[in-house]
């Protein structure tokens, strides 16, 4: 671990306080990587060189009067394109919102300001983080630094490659069904999704708002627990944001000892539906959890098979009602109907124009959801599926105090494989997609590497607001494995470089 | 658009049994807005009480305003409802450019409060107990102005939207139908709204001035033959903003459906719109019973729960209700059955109870409300509320004429100052050189010059025909513009004419 682009934010953020590098030159460094490998990767939307450098320097004063206010201060961050900045275009991947520099910053993003974090530039995503691949931003996919015919998984695949291919050491991420931890299992990176409410959603462009969550996108579980206290706590803006504090999570992360943890295997997610690869490194993660003193137990949640139908159901209902605001009346680009420009038809012509084939796809199916007629059948029958899941969840963490499982199904597939197929698409979430309809926290961490010779993740999940306790046995995990391999998963990863 | 043919109300009444249903919208005088800490302010300058809340930009999320709930539960248990001890707001979705989000934050199966009841008087002596189905909490939109096109949507030029009331809490009020009414449903129907006005202003949770919409009304009518079970088809008169246009237009759907409905046709079932100027209504767009506003809970926002103690806290701090109200009032000012109803139809029960209370005789402010004042108004043609005259006015004027220093004509005069805008009534008096001229000298000079000119009257007067001092009374005021004290002038024409 020679190159200092490579260190994690924890041990950089040591060498800034310790004065053995700057902010500014830490800064450059990631935007020089940045500007020269991104027309590859296609990671960034945005790239703020100017703002970046000044926040940087901010930082180096700060640090310097020995008046760091985070631990993660002067260390540069990039942030997913759907929390909106205010020295920053914010598209959420959409053309609807091409030329849209918010009037606002969101909360996280005036978390990170404050925490004097420099903030590198805008990460691509599926628009309106609606998809698993980025194949559905309106700017272009972005690449998987392990192979770049590969998905770098989604919506989140903008910051997973930027961190993945170093092209940042950290960045935000969102998550409504899967969008933070499944890009970091295809990237062999780390992704965290807090419990619903830990992290403020103001400023966050809504997807489904009962299941999005702000979120931690880095290389390693400690990295992941300091962006989160950076990020999370209460906001008066939010009112679904906790009002207790869960504490220091990289208190937790740095005990890493998993002896006597009772780890519980979800049956319906350790059987059909995995790659062989995938299913094999899961089964030699349980074996090491085994002979590292864990107590393995099977824990049964027969509604899981229903969680995937229940979340198509949700998720375009509230997104259909989400989206209702981008009309070109206010904000946004608006596309004049050929005729008579009644507020309707421009209303409807903006919208045509605007909107992606994935985002019409879940308004449609949104929309009819929510019908007089089929709201009981559909809207109202997918909000009993959740409370059983929940259900479900609750009797599990009485007899276990994590849930694992398979990250995804498979490593990262080739563009285009299931751009034809929304179903395929859909399926990636079968195992992250309960976490969000439970809101309790989730994470992703490296699991070795599978089919054809790419990463897989696994998942763990704790109760509700107990994201000390997932942080714990993550690091446990990651240790283990660091230990096996002799390196970070991520350190397999191929060398970029600059066509 | 020409008015409708119409049958004679009599008639209608004697074929049709009416059934009306009224839905009141109350706007709360909070400081701030329903769901975000912009100012609730009329009539400031277009869009400068908005924020990313209220303007439904990109990522912003709503807030409840406590103050607003806690109005909201007030005007419920006046209205004798039951209390939610836990209610969800809901998105009722439609697109429409002055609605932010395009959708109306609102509640729908869990209203506020549920299931009350009023009793509403009329001038017959009969009291109608009026049941009320729900009062809910919502968000008023913007404003809309048409430029071109006689100021409608259809045909204008293009249209401006004012944000400033985008997000005003609304309370919205809605009985169940009312069957008994027949002929005095017009007048019930409006009695019904000023019953809900003086409740909510006497609460202070409403400016309650319906000429600026405060409390506007929708009128459902229906009409079925006498003896038919199943109810007709009703229309619904839109936002009628007073409690003369409510009556009238009620009055006029009762004529307007009968005709239609005696000649054998078929009532539309649609919303209509009162013009108040030429006294009828006019159709607005079809509504069906199956207009589908794809409702669901509202998931940026947590149940409101409002706890026992806050409900008992603000029970005990509920005024007086109306209707004992009126019966301690009448007693206190021993008026009579007829002259308390003409207070209480006039709607100044609240005007001369305030000016009584500033030291006037319940007579004397009744005969200035109900008099003097209410005829400028009808000449006006505004509502009393409208004029610029407060009970402060009354009372100074009141103090005036005890001390001398204005007789009825000169406070006449002044009072008519006042509501043309001149000022205070010192301010009027003084301006327009109102005051009695008490100073002998000028009175005696006044008399003496007018004996003089009259020398045949003067002879009556000395011959001991003392009534003949009337004339002289005249000539005097004349001279002295009005502005003598009556009972002075005859004091000095006989001290005058008998030395």
């Amino acid at each position: 671990m020679s190159e200092l682009y490579k260190k994690p934010a924890s041990e950089l953020a040591q060498m800034l306080r310790s004065g053995e590098v700057t902010s500014v030159e830490l800064t450059e460094l990631f935007l020089d990587r940045a500007e020269k490998l991104n027309p590859q990767t296609n990671s960034f939307l945005r790239i703020n060189r100017e703002t970046a450098l000044e926040q940087a320097k901010h930082a180096d004063e700060l640090i310097m009067a020995g008046n760091a206010p985070s631990a993660l201060t002067g260390v540069p961050i990039a942030v997913k394109d759907n929390l909106t900045t205010t020295d920053a275009i914010t598209t959420a991947g959409s053309k609807i919102l091409e030329n849209y520099l918010p009037q606002y910053d969101s909360t996280v993003v005036s978390k990170l300001r404050a925490a004097a974090m420099p903030i590198l530039g805008k990460t691509n995503l599926d628009e309106f983080a609606m998809g698993s691949s980025t194949e559905f931003s309106a700017y272009g996919p972005s690449k998987n630094p392990w192979d770049l015919e590969r998905i770098p998984g989604g919506s989140g695949g903008g910051s997973s490659s930027a961190v993945s291919g170093f092209l940042a050491p950290i960045a935000i991420g969102s998550d409504t069904g899967g969008s933070i931890r499944f890009p970091a299992a295809v990237t062999g990176s780390v992704g965290a999704k807090p419990t619903y409410g830990a992290v403020s959603r103001y400023g966050l462009i809504a997807l489904a708002s009962s299941l999005d969550q702000v979120g931690p996108v880095t290389n390693d579980v400690m990295d992941a627990a300091l962006l989160q206290d950076v990020i999370a706590g209460h906001d008066p803006m939010d009112s679904t944001s906790l009002v207790d504090s869960l504490g220091q999570m990289a208190d937790f992360a740095s005990k890493t000892d998993i002896k006597g943890l009772r780890v519980g295997v979800i049956k319906q997610l350790a059987s059909d539906g995995f790659q062989p690869s995938v299913k094999a490194r899961f089964d030699e993660s349980i074996q090491m959890l085994t002979d590292a003193g864990a107590e393995i137990v099977e824990v049964d949640c027969p509604s899981f098979e229903y969680a995937v139908s229940a979340y198509y159901l949700i998720l375009p209902a509230e997104a259909s009602s989400n989206l209702a605001r981008f009309d070109a009346v206010r904000f946004g680009e608006r596309v004049l109907p050929e005729g008579n420009p009644t507020i309707e038809r421009v209303m409807a012509s903006s919208r045509e124009a605007g909107f992606g084939p994935e985002v019409k796809r879940r308004i449609i199916l949104g929309t009819y959801a929510l019908s007089s007629g089929y709201y009981d059948a559909y809207y109202g029958s997918a909000q009993k599926v959740r409370t059983l899941i929940q259900q479900d969840f609750e009797k599990a963490f009485a007899s276990a105090d994590v849930l694992i499982s398979p990250t995804a199904p498979t490593t990262a597939f080739k563009f285009g494989e299931k751009l034809d197929d929304p179903l395929a698409m859909y399926l990636n979430d079968v195992a992250t997609i309960p976490a969000n309809l439970a809101g309790i926290p989730g994470i992703s961490v490296p699991n070795g590497l599978a089919e054809n010779d790419l990463p897989s993740g696994l998942q763990i999940l704790a109760a509700a607001k107990n994201d000390g306790v997932m942080y714990s046995a993550a690091a446990g995990i990651e240790k283990l494995h660091n230990d096996k391999w002799g390196k970070r998963m991520i350190d397999f990863a191929p060398e970029l470089e600059a066509k | 658009m020409a008015k409708a043919e119409l049958i004679d109300f009599d008639e209608a009444i004697e074929k049709y049994d009416v059934v009306i249903g009224l839905e009141v919208h109350v706007e709360l005088n909070t400081n701030t807005k329903m769901f975000c800490g912009c100012a609730n302010e009329f009539g400031d300058k277009p869009n400068t009480n908005v924020c990313p809340v209220c303007l439904g930009l990109p990522g912003a999320l709503p807030v409840v305003n406590g103050k607003a709930v806690e109005y909201s539960i007030a005007i419920g248990l006046a209205l004798n409802c039951s209390i939610a001890s836990d209610g969800r707001f809901a998105r009722k979705n439609y697109f429409y450019p002055d609605l932010s989000k395009n959708f109306q934050t609102s509640q729908y199966d869990e209203p506020i409060a549920y299931e009350g009841q009023l009793e509403v008087p009329v001038s017959s002596g009969k009291v109608y107990n009026v049941a009320i189905e729900r009062a809910h909490m919502e968000e008023d939109a913007g404003k809309l102005s048409h430029v071109g096109g006689a100021g409608r949507i259809q045909g204008a030029e293009y249209s401006l939207v004012d944000f400033n009331r985008a997000g005003v809490p609304l309370v919205e009020i809605v009985t169940k139908p009312i069957f008994d009414s027949g002929a005095e449903a017009p007048e019930l129907a409006s009695a019904y709204v000023r019953q809900i006005r003086e409740i909510v202003k006497a609460m202070d949770v409403s400016d309650a001035r319906m000429e600026r919409g405060n409390v506007r009304c929708d009128a459902n009518v229906s009409l079925r033959p006498k003896g038919q079970e199943k109810l007709g088809t009703r229309t619904e008169t839109k936002n009628v903003n007073s409690l003369r246009s409510v009556e009238n237009a009620v009055r006029y759907e009762i004529q307007r459906q009968a005709a239609i409905l005696a000649a054998g046709g078929e009532i539309t079932q649609e919303t209509r719109h009162w013009h108040e100027d030429k006294k009828y209504t006019s159709a607005g767009r079809p509504k069906s019973d199956a207009d589908d506003y794809r409702y669901f809970p509202e998931p940026d926002l947590v149940p409101v729960q409002p706890t026992e103690e806050l409900i008992e806290q603000i029970r005990t701090r509920l005024p007086e209700n109306p209707a004992s109200r009126r019966a301690r009032l009448q007693q206190e000012w021993a008026l009579s059955d007829n002259e308390f109803r003409d207070i209480v139809n006039s709607d100044l029960l609240d005007e001369i109870d305030i000016t009584v209370s500033l030291g006037v005789s319940a007579q004397s402010a009744k005969k200035w409300w109900t008099g003097e004042i209410a005829r400028i108004a009808n000449v006006e043609g505004k509502e009393i509320t409208e004029l610029s005259v407060t009970p402060e006015d009354v009372a100074e004027i009141e103090k005036m004429i005890a001390a001398g220093k204005l007789n009825d004509r000169l406070a006449r005069e002044a009072l008519s100052g006042v509501i043309a805008g001149e000022g205070s009534v010192a301010e009027v008096v003084s301006a327009r050189g109102l005051e009695v001229v008490s100073d002998d000298g000028a009175l005696t000079a006044a008399v003496d010059k007018a004996l003089a000119e009259q020398p045949d009257v003067l002879e009556k007067i000395r011959s001991g025909k003392e009534q003949a001092a009337g004339a002289i009374i005249g000539s005097v005021m004349k001279e002295m513009r009005g502005q003598a004290d009556a009972g002075r002038v005859r004091e000095l024409i006989l001290e005058r004419a008998k030395s």
